[in-house]
């Protein structure tokens, strides 16, 4: 039943505890190379989204995420929906599975608010915020950067924007997506954002791959 | 390298993703407690090693990690159709030896689109001309 789980504010206080993003070691260690003068290939991590795993029935959960996001889910496997102002975003996992990703201040709340509209729905919603970490990359030679590292198809014409899979990258997995023209998303596991990184710079490194300056790795 | 078909994405994926995870179909006895030794044993050990057609489970392990189901011919690795938990295969041992009247018949196409309407994939025309040729 919901109204036994134990929800609880797990970000950080950021008055009172410096947080630092999984890629903050990274770029400390492996350096943040400037993009080449054309920025070909940039990438920059989005630290401190909110990250919520949806599990259960299609039909109950988009009703609710209708009512308190004004998003619904993707109709269909391997999709991805974004709000008007693209700071919101759902997509499909698997059949009964969605991650949903949101500003950072705005997880607990939105957590609040689904599971008083959820009530006692069979469902499952779990903040995987510190589990992992969203890599933006972008750049004409974007997609010739992932080509090098995935045996997914993505070539731009086959990878349409709102597309969004689970797959393989370099030796590990990653939910690899592409919101709009411009942008490609790796959402990657904590663990793994060191090992993405240093690929992503060694794999770029053809195209002048560089960092871009706002990426935000501790918060203040 | 080869692409499999999962139900649940929708889509020809890359054989990296998936794991194969053995026989499917394996029903657990209705009464456990009833079972002889024999029969108990046989379901928790022992698993069918065809030469053809054999419907195994798999996992999209990287991917929408759901299991679902492949019927697959052990010989050529030709992967005859997949479908979801739960489903019945449409592909079936009388497959194979409708292909191997046609092989003796002189007709060498081989078959790309099985009867379930899913894809067939994987079988290189080597591996077709050995079971046919067998
Ligand atoms: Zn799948």
């Amino acid at each position: 039943m919901s109204n036994s789980v134990h929800v609880y504010d797990a970000r950080a206080d950021h008055a009172t505890v410096n947080a630092q993003s999984p890629l903050a070691y990274s770029f400390q260690r492996s350096g943040m190379p400037a993009p080449g003068e054309e920025g070909r290939a940039v990438v920059g991590e989005r630290a401190f989204l909110g990250h919520l795993i949806l599990r259960g029935g299609a039909i109950v959960l988009d009703e609710a995420l209708r009512e308190v996001l004004g998003i619904g889910l993707p109709g269909r496997p391997n999709s991805l929906t974004v709000d008007a102002d693209g700071q919101r975003s759902v997509q499909w996992l698997s059949p009964d599975e969605w991650l949903l990703i949101v500003p950072g201040d705005e997880t607990f709340g939105l957590e609040t608010r689904l599971r008083a509209h959820l009530g006692g729905s069979h469902v499952a919603i779990v903040d995987v915020s510190a589990g992992q970490t969203l890599i933006e990359l972008t750049g004409e030679a974007a997609h010739g950067v992932l080509m090098k590292s995935t045996v997914y198809d993505v070539d731009p014409h086959a990878f349409t924007v709102g597309k969004g899979v689970t797959t393989i990258f370099a030796k590990t997995s990653v939910i690899l997506r592409r919101p709009d023209e411009s942008r490609w998303e790796l959402i990657v596991r904590r663990s793994f954002a060191d090992y993405v990184y240093r690929w992503l710079l060694d794999a770029g490194e053809e195209y002048g791959i560089g960092v871009a300056r706002e990426s935000r790795h501790e918060s203040q | 390298m080869f692409h499999i078909y999962c139900p649940y994405c929708e889509e020809l994926r890359e054989e990296e993703e998936f794991h194969p995870k053995g026989q499917a179909h394996i029903a657990r006895p209705e009464e456990p407690d009833a079972c002889s030794d024999e029969e108990w044993g046989d379901y928790l050990f022992f698993r069918d090693n065809p030469r053809g057609i054999h419907h195994e489970m798999w996992l999209h392990a990287v991917g929408c990690r759901k299991f679902f189901n492949i019927t697959r011919n052990t010989v050529s690795y030709e992967i005859l159709e997949t479908y979801k938990m739960g489903e019945q295969p449409t592909v079936g041992a009388e497959h194979l030896a409708r292909e191997e009247k046609t092989a003796r018949e002189g007709k060498t196409d081989s078959v790309q689109v099985a009867e379930g309407g899913q894809q067939t994939v994987g079988a290189s025309d080597a591996a077709q001309a050995s079971v046919k040729g067998a």
